[in-house]
């Protein structure tokens, strides 16, 4: 970032390398300073000596960059979900969801498989489906087995999906009730490329949705401002 | 431990499985507690009470038991301990805090009940438990549904606790308390005579009021131990020969002294001072305390089975009449504030009086998974907390190591909103 503007980004896949995936991209990149965040943010900090900080204020402060007016961020990503409660751009309240894959990025991805659709044909079934079929489980394995079972039983694979999408709503949804969110809501993360989800999502909340252009580097965002108030106050290594 | 092989092998352990149970939790103990800075060097005794707790502790045991002394396994706070060593009986406290015999517990338990339970249960299916062949005795309590139950399948001597605080209910519990007394007379052929309780009661209150002490050191900033190092002290008072226990935990409580007049600590002053509140962390179980310490914050406090739940409220020793020592025990340990209770007015007020003493920063609500009577009790916990503006975050989790990292950035950004 530069005069608060994006200049560059790059997403990649964290792999089974993480590090030397960060240290290629970071080579190319000119950059004054570095704050890691997300689940990878020790390792990278061992390496590269740089400060850390969660991915939940990551994705707070990046959303209210983008978003001044944003009081609630949800972030649905490969690992798990979170809900972050925002005021003045510090976090009120979070919540994420327990040990269990559901209503991840991950789920979907291994759901779109089983069924037979690419991510984006996957993500555009809301419009092609005609009554969504119900889905029950929300692990990912009896998930998985329930939906063989609906295929085995002639269901629409499109309303299948539909149903799948529905679940994973209710179930974020209810996690989102714990902390009594408010309006306008963030969606990032790389599931909020799903329009399917997002349509979902603004119909059942009837509540303001704000979509980044790439939801996926709001955390990057975030990062990238702490590391710029890092170097302003040159606080001391966390 | 291996001139132990022996004892193991006679005691019909799967000794190859037990050593590789011993290895896991050894590999734990040294990922967590011995990865900590600036401990106090009388930590080592408490250190070497958990490494003998298999070995050493079970040898004493068994020459006690050669020498006519009856073994008494328990489980929970609520057994008297006092009433059983009045009869010179030993009372150990048995719970399971490792991951490692969990899945030889769901091959019996069904697998959403709490981990302390599988683990337990698991070590003694796996052949692993060095305690269950010498036991003479099991006592269990009816703190929740999947113990109470569990207690049925071993046949253990079950104590009940009431689910209630009235009139009645104490009554219930003062029986519960005379009908374990009876049962350790039955076992041991021993009666429980008013003065060798009363000194009983007397080696439990020292052993309290030394532990209570430890929680004093707490209270200042920056504490001058680790909330892990504390748990540790906790975990071998369950295991230990209390008034053993007891002279080292003293000596432990002179060196924080003058670790204070010296200013030493594990922590810096103005370190973030987090409250523990919930479930227990039995011996094995070290993982949310070393995530929430080696996360630059110190836990100043545990409200819980394994903290002040445990050494809270000494039990009246001014009489050497039989009928009232029971009664003045039954009073003791009704006090116990567990979430079996409904309602359970006494652990807010609690909750409250220790969160103002240990001026605590923020307070994680520690629920192992599928302990419905803390889980639930969360909500009121939590609704405490925030009137009183004291951040606060529910962590539900077991023993497995599989959802480290998910935890790690939660307990990170629950210290950052701390601030």
């Amino acid at each position: 970032m530069e005069n608060n503007e994006v200049v560059d980004y790059e997403i990649t896949d964290t792999g089974v390398d993480p590090l030397s995936n960060v240290l290629k991209m970071l080579k190319h990149k000119e950059h004054d300073n570095v704050v890691a965040t997300g689940y990878g943010r020790y390792l990278a900090r061992m390496h590269l000596r740089c400060p850390i900080i969660t991915e939940i204020k990551a994705y707070a402060i990046g959303a209210n960059f983008l978003f001044p007016e944003c009081r609630t961020v949800l972030d649905i990503g490969g690992q798990d979900s979170k809900i972050i409660r925002i005021k003045d751009g510090k976090v009120q309240d979070f919540e994420m969801n327990d040990k269990c894959a559901a209503g991840t990025g991950k789920f979907l991805e291994v759901m779109a498989t089983t069924l037979g659709f690419t991510l984006d044909e996957f993500s555009s079934i809301s419009s092609l489906a005609e009554k969504a079929v119900p889905i029950s489980s929300m692990c990912t394995v009896f998930a998985e087995s329930e939906i063989v079972s609906l295929i085995s039983s002639g269901a629409d694979r499109k309303n299948i999906a539909l149903g799948l999408h529905q679940s994973i709503l209710n179930r974020i949804i209810a996690l989102m009730g714990r902390i009594g969110f408010e309006e306008p809501i963030v969606f990032a993360g790389g599931v909020a490329k799903n329009q399917c989800m997002a349509s979902l999502l603004r119909a059942k909340l009837r509540m303001k949705v704000l979509s980044p252009a790439e939801p996926q580097i709001v955390g990057a965002i975030g990062s990238a401002l702490a590391a710029k108030q890092e170097k302003a106050s040159n606080l001391k290594d966390s | 431990m291996n001139n132990h092989d022996k004892m193991w092998k006679d005691l019909g352990l799967d000794v190859v499985l037990h050593k590789e149970l011993l290895k896991s939790i050894d590999q734990t103990f040294k990922q967590t507690v011995g990865a900590q800075n600036q401990r106090p060097d009388t930590m080592l005794y408490f250190d070497n009470v958990l490494h003998k707790s298999h070995g050493g502790r079970v040898a004493e045991l068994i020459e006690a038991r050669g020498a006519g002394k009856k073994f008494v396994g328990t489980f929970c706070i609520y057994v008297p301990d006092e009433i059983a060593m009045a009869a010179d009986a030993i009372p150990v406290a048995l719970c399971g805090g490792t991951q490692f015999s969990i899945p030889y517990g769901e091959r019996m338990f069904p697998r959403n009940i709490c981990p302390l339970i599988k683990s337990t249960f698991g070590m003694a299916l796996s052949k692993t438990c060095p305690y269950g062949p010498i036991k003479d005795l099991g006592v269990g309590e009816t703190t929740c549904d999947a113990k109470k139950k569990a207690w049925d399948v071993v046949n253990f001597h079950v104590m009940e606790v009431p689910q209630k605080k009235g009139d009645l209910d104490f009554r219930l519990w003062r029986q519960a308390v005379v009908n374990f007394k009876n049962k350790i007379e039955e076992l041991t052929g021993n009666k429980v005579a008013a003065h060798r309780l009363a000194e009983t009661i007397n080696i439990m209150n020292e052993k309290r009021r030394a532990l209570q002490k430890l929680n004093e050191y707490r209270k200042l900033d920056p504490p001058p131990i680790s909330g892990l190092d504390a748990l540790v002290v906790m975990q071998a008072a369950l295991n230990d020969e209390p008034v053993r226990f007891t002279e080292h935990l003293n000596k432990l409580n002179g060196e924080l002294d003058d670790r204070v007049k010296r200013g030493v600590s594990p922590f810096r002053k103005g370190v973030k001072r987090i409250m523990i509140s919930g479930c227990p962390s039995v011996m094995g179980n070290w993982k949310v305390h070393s995530l929430i310490e080696k996360s630059d914050a110190a836990i100043v406090v545990d409200e819980t089975c394994t903290g002040t739940r445990y050494f809270s409220n000494l039990v009246d020793d001014g009489t050497e009449d039989l009928e009232k020592q029971l009664n003045a025990l039954a009073e003791r340990y009704m006090k116990i504030d567990c979430a079996c209770f409904s309602p359970n007015n006494e652990r807010m007020e609690s909750i409250e009086k220790i969160t103002n003493e240990h001026t605590v920063d923020g307070v994680v609500q520690y629920i192992l998974q599928y302990c419905h009577g803390y889980n639930v009790e969360a909500i009121r916990v939590t609704g405490i907390l925030n009137k009183r503006k004291i951040p606060n975050i529910k962590i539900e989790t077991d023993y497995a190591e599989e959802d480290m990292g998910q935890l790690r950035t939660r307990i990170d950004a629950f210290l950052e909103q701390i601030g």
